[in-house]
């Protein structure tokens, strides 16, 4: 279980080694989420339309383990971008990862970026 | 600087500290703590909670941070072993010598373990603490994995002892609680409200066995029973002992404190012992040759000890300290306060029994009927904080003191006034020793404007909770003083109820989520808005739930129940429970096909469990194929409608539930609604539907139905309550779309019939006029608009399956057709099931 999470930790911006072509802008619904694979990852992306912002995180939730987050609802917390987990409605923002209404370990984050209509996954590996 | 050590890390230890440097003076001084377990102090009082979420962190009375943060110094896991009174210093278990000016003892208690042959076997435990409860659950999951039906004892009959028989339901196995008095609870109940108190716990599965003296524990090297005399015993895989405590009074033989016999150190109201300069709180403190098992009096004795030692010599512990108590958790109210019992010359008691309902309730009165003493309350505890407030509080009581207990309730009226009525000086908060008026003045005073802020602010209900309800009203009421308006919204992105919602949607005719946040709402939305208004939509435009996807709950935009391990349950619609052989065989052949573990539903259905996101349209396809719906069963909205046999083959049917139940569950199948709704239709009054544990029942009777509404099953059950009686199937109708309808409008999220009645003022009674009266004037606008859902209904799953759109949603990945490698399954009886969780 460790080991599944080991393999989520947050990339920044600026330690972006790989940009990753994941999918085009319509195959993510707006205001909603779908899970992307790379490599051994499952990444969850977001379209956060009414923000203008897209976000990635790992799709693993932390609280049981599952590979889910992405279908979680999104919404805002004081502002804050989040993601409710489908299974017992755990949040996390999508800005730091942090668990908003518990004590979970964060979630890992991932940079996004749109060109040309495709979305790209940026790791640093 | 001078310096106190604290010896006890405990819940009182905890409170000492936090009441310490909460005072000015407390810079003044270094403040060392030494706890004995491996983590900082905990919710002991909670501790049950353990089982469901293992997880210690949730427990914590603070983090470790808070101590450093304060400038506490905290040492864990290390035992204080010596205390030399003349040096004034302490020794660690680690031979370290710490010198202090105060001393504050607050070592607590152990369970006792009392002295019979064979407890030192494997399986039997204590209930104390974090690693007591770890300990419990290895060895139940050993037991589970040996055998189907593992037992487990509880010597103790006590207040812990039923808490512990809750747990060990808790953890699957078979719980007997063993008491020695002849009734349960023997220190706060008689010996009526402990048989009443038996029936229920026996009707949950635990079973009691009093009057039993414990001989042996039997076994080679684990337990394997009890014996209680040659020819009596029971035979159980585990035994927990909860039969009283012993205070951890050790250091008290190191420096020659004065002890009672059984054990506690002796203290004055000032909570000093023998010795200059050590106090002693908590649960080793002997107060009025008494321990006192509970967090509040150990509380006010960390308060006492802190303003002795910061000099205030003023404040000290009452002559007399309040034993009331409310058991927690175990799903059934037991409370009792004051002078539980007493004899007749003292005063007078006014009992009520009601055994069909597992309730008992006792007042006792004095002799002139003017003033309460005490009671014992088991099955319904609602009352409980008021009554405990006018025996605390001396209050006058009513003429009829009685409606006290049987009550003008009913018709909505309540023999008590409101929390407000209370004197200022009332203590709503009895383990933070929070008056009415700290709550109300931290309203009144503008600094806090809402529950959270008081919570916040006074740390009123942060304890056991039981007083939530009322620091709720009192907020409210303080509130609504001040002319403010306290209303439900649903969450920060919308001012409104759901009722108001629901009206400003259907009058603007706002008919997407995202104009809906523009013209009336804030921010970006939630998952608690999200799903509130796709429902409301749901109900004015009839969407299903395929329309915006993104905005409905997390199951019904794959429109399935997500498991453990993230796969989904199928569950195509049954109506009545009438099923063909034909159609069970599909059932069968798919799930086979698909790989799926089956089993019947408590709703007479059958759910296909375990199906992967990528082949739920495949597998909806075959079934729609045959004929099949969607069953809902992901939604809030009409899941079944449940059916006896009936009149067509049983020898007692007075009319056919089944037909009656199908038209019932096609006429309302995908009706959208605040919660989950159910029905049922019973051919006679026999029941075997269970109508009234349903959100409509219908029960066939002499001359026509009767029809009930607003029961469930669930957490807490209610019965339906008779709306109309010996009406006929177009009447039933009649009043089900408008009850329905009325119910769909009005209600909060989440919100069942039976809580949503509970808050409609006046209730059956004023629900009776609106439906079969019609005094408001509803009724046509009621029906009309349930005939145009009715019209307009269509299956979601079969939108789903035949539109390529939809069914892109149905993919684990986008960018891949692979499947989700997380997905575990492994092998039960033949079949399939998730991997289990194993944090
Ligand atoms: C499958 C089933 C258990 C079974 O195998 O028998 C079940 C499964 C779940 N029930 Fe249930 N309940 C099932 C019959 C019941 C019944 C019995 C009945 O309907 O006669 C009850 C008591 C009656 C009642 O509802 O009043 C019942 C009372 C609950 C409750 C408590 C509701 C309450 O008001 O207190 C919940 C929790 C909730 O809805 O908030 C719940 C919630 C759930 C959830 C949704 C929990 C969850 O979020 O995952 C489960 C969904 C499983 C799934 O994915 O299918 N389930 N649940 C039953 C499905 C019946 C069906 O054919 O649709
Ligand atoms: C399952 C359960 C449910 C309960 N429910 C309720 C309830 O509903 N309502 C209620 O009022 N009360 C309840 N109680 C009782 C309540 O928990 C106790 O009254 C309370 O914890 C007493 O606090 P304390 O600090 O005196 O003792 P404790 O919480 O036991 O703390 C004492 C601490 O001191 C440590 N210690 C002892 N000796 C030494 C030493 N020599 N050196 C260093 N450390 C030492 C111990 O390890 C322990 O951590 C419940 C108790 C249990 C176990
Ligand atoms: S929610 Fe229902 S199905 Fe799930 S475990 Fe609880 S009782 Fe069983
Ligand atoms: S698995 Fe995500 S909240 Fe429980």
């Amino acid at each position: 279980m460790e080991a599944l999470l080991d393999n989520y930790n947050t990339v920044a911006a600026t330690t972006v080694r790989t940009w990753f072509k994941a999918c085009k802008v319509e195959d993510i619904p707006k205001n909603g989420g779908a899970c992307i694979k790379y490599q051994d990852k499952q990444i969850a992306l977001f379209n956060f339309a009414r923000k203008g912002k897209w976000y990635a995180c790992q799709n693993l939730c932390p609280h049981k383990m599952e590979m889910v987050l992405s279908r979680g609802m999104i919404g805002d917390q004081e502002g804050m971008a989040k993601v409710a987990c489908p299974m017992h409605k755990k949040t996390f923002s999508l800005e730091t990862g942090e668990n908003l209404n518990g004590d979970l370990q964060p979630i890992a984050t991932y940079p996004v970026k749109i060109e040309e209509g495709f979305v790209y996954l940026g790791f640093s590996e | 600087m001078k310096r106190v050590l604290v010896v006890g890390n405990g819940m009182v230890g905890y409170k000492f500290c936090e009441k310490f440097v909460s005072q000015q003076q407390a810079d003044d001084f270094e403040l060392v703590v030494f706890g004995d377990e491996p983590r900082p102090a905990y919710d002991r009082v909670h501790l049950s909670e353990y089982f469901e979420n293992q997880d210690a962190k949730a427990l914590e009375l603070a983090p470790a941070d808070w101590y450093a943060e304060n400038g506490i110094r905290l040492i864990c896991d290390q035992r204080v072993t010596d205390i030399d009174a003349a040096q004034k210093q302490i020794r660690t278990a680690n031979g370290r010598l710490h010198p202090y000016d105060y001393l504050v003892l607050a070592t607590g208690s152990v369970p006792f373990v009392p002295p019979i042959p064979g407890v030192e076997k494997k399986g039997v435990f204590v209930y104390r603490t974090i690693e007591d409860l770890e300990g419990m659950m290895a060895y139940a999951k050993e037991i589970n994995t040996k055998k189907p039906n593992g037992k487990a004892a509880i010597l103790g009959g006590g207040l812990l002892g039923l808490e512990a028989g809750k747990a060990v339901l808790d953890m699957g196995l078979e719980p007997h609680v063993v008491e020695f008095a002849p009734k349960l609870m023997p220190r706060q109940l008689d010996a009526r409200s402990s048989a009443v108190l038996q029936l229920k716990l026996e009707s949950m599965g635990i079973h009691i066995h009093l009057s039993k003296a414990t001989n042996k524990i039997l076994g080679e090297n684990a337990i394997t029973g009890m014996e209680f005399s040659e020819d009596d015993t029971l035979d159980v895989d585990m035994l927990i002992i909860s039969a009283g405590i012993r205070p951890r009074d050790e250091l008290g033989n190191t420096c020659g404190l004065e002890m009672g016999t059984r054990g506690g150190f002796v203290v004055n109201d000032k909570m000093e012992t023998s010795e200059p300069d050590i106090y002693a709180i908590g649960e080793i403190a002997l107060y009025n040759q008494l321990i006192y098992g509970l967090v509040a009096p150990g509380y006010d004795m960390a308060e006492v000890a802190v303003q002795q030692i910061l000099g205030d010599a003023t404040t000290v512990m009452p002559a007399e300290i309040d034993m009331s108590t409310k058991l927690k958790l175990i799903g059934v109210d037991v409370a009792s306060f004051g002078t539980p019992y007493m004899p007749a010359d003292k005063g007078l008691s006014i009992l009520f029994e009601n055994k069909t309902k597992f309730t008992y309730k006792r007042i006792n009165v004095s002799h002139d009927g003017k003033t309460l003493l005490g009671g014992i309350l088991v099955g319904d505890a609602d009352d409980y904080n008021i009554l405990h407030q006018m025996y605390l509080n001396g209050m006058p009581l009513p003429d009829n003191a009685e409606e006290l207990i049987v009550g003008a309730r009913g018709e909505g009226g309540s023999a008590f006034g409101s929390a407000m009525a209370l004197p200022d000086s009332a203590q709503i908060c009895s383990c933070e020793s929070i008056s009415k008026g700290t709550i109300c003045d931290s309203i009144l005073d503008g600094s806090c404007s809402s529950f959270k802020d008081v919570v916040h602010a006074t740390k009123a209900a942060t304890g056991c909770g039981g007083c939530k309800p009322m620091v709720t009203d009192l907020v409210n009421e303080s509130l609504k003083s001040m002319g403010k308006e306290v209303k439900e919204v649903i969450c920060e992105h919308f001012d409104y109820s759901r009722q108001e919602l629901y009206g400003i949607i259907k009058v603007k005719g706002i008919t997407t989520y995202d104009e809906a946040l523009d013209t009336i709402g804030k921010g970006d939305g939630c998952e608690l808005c999200k799903p509130a208004l796709a429902s409301i939509f749901a109900t004015i435009y009839n969407d299903t739930a395929n329309k915006e996807a993104v905005i409905q709950d997390s199951n019904d935009r794959f429109l399935a129940n997500i498991q453990r391990n993230g796969s989904y349950s199928v569950v195509p619609r049954i109506p009545g429970g009438e099923i063909t052989p034909d159609r069970l065989i599909v059932l069968g052949e798919v799930a086979k096909k698909y790989n799926l573990y089956t089993k019947i539903t408590g709703g007479q259905r059958i759910d296909l469990f375990g199906a992967e996101l990528n082949d739920l349209p495949a597998i909806w396809e075959e079934l729609i194929a045959v004929g099949f719906e969607s069953g809902h069963a992901y939604g809030k909205s009409l899941r079944t409608v449940k059916s006896c046999v009936g009149s067509t083959w049983c020898r007692y049917g007075m009319d056919e539930s089944v037909s009656f139940a199908i038209a019932l569950e096609e006429r309302y199948k995908g009706l959208r609604s605040p919660h989950k709704l159910k029905g049922g239709v019973s051919g006679c009054i026999r029941e075997c539907a269970e109508a009234r544990g349903k959100d409509f029942g219908v029960i066939a009777v002499e001359g026509g139905w009767n029809l009930y509404v607003c029961g469930n099953g669930g957490a807490t059950p209610k019965h339906a309550q008779l709306l109309a009686s010996q009406i006929d199937n177009e009447t039933v109708i009649k009043y089900l779309d408008r009850f329905l309808m009325y119910y769909i409008r009005t209600a909060a999220p989440l919100v069942r019939t039976a809580a949503w009645l509970e808050k409609l003022e006046g209730g059956i009674e004023q629900l009776k006029k609106i439906v079969v009266e019609d005094s408001l004037q509803l009724a046509q606008d009621l029906e009309a608009d349930m005939q145009d859902l009715v019209n307009k209904y269509e299956c979601e799953w079969k939108q789903a399956v035949v539109n390529p759109e939809i069914r892109k949603r149905f993919s684990h990945f986008v960018n891949t057709d692979e499947r989700d490698d997380n997905i575990a399954f492994v092998d039960l009886r033949e079949q399939k099931m998730p991997e289990p969780w194993i944090n």
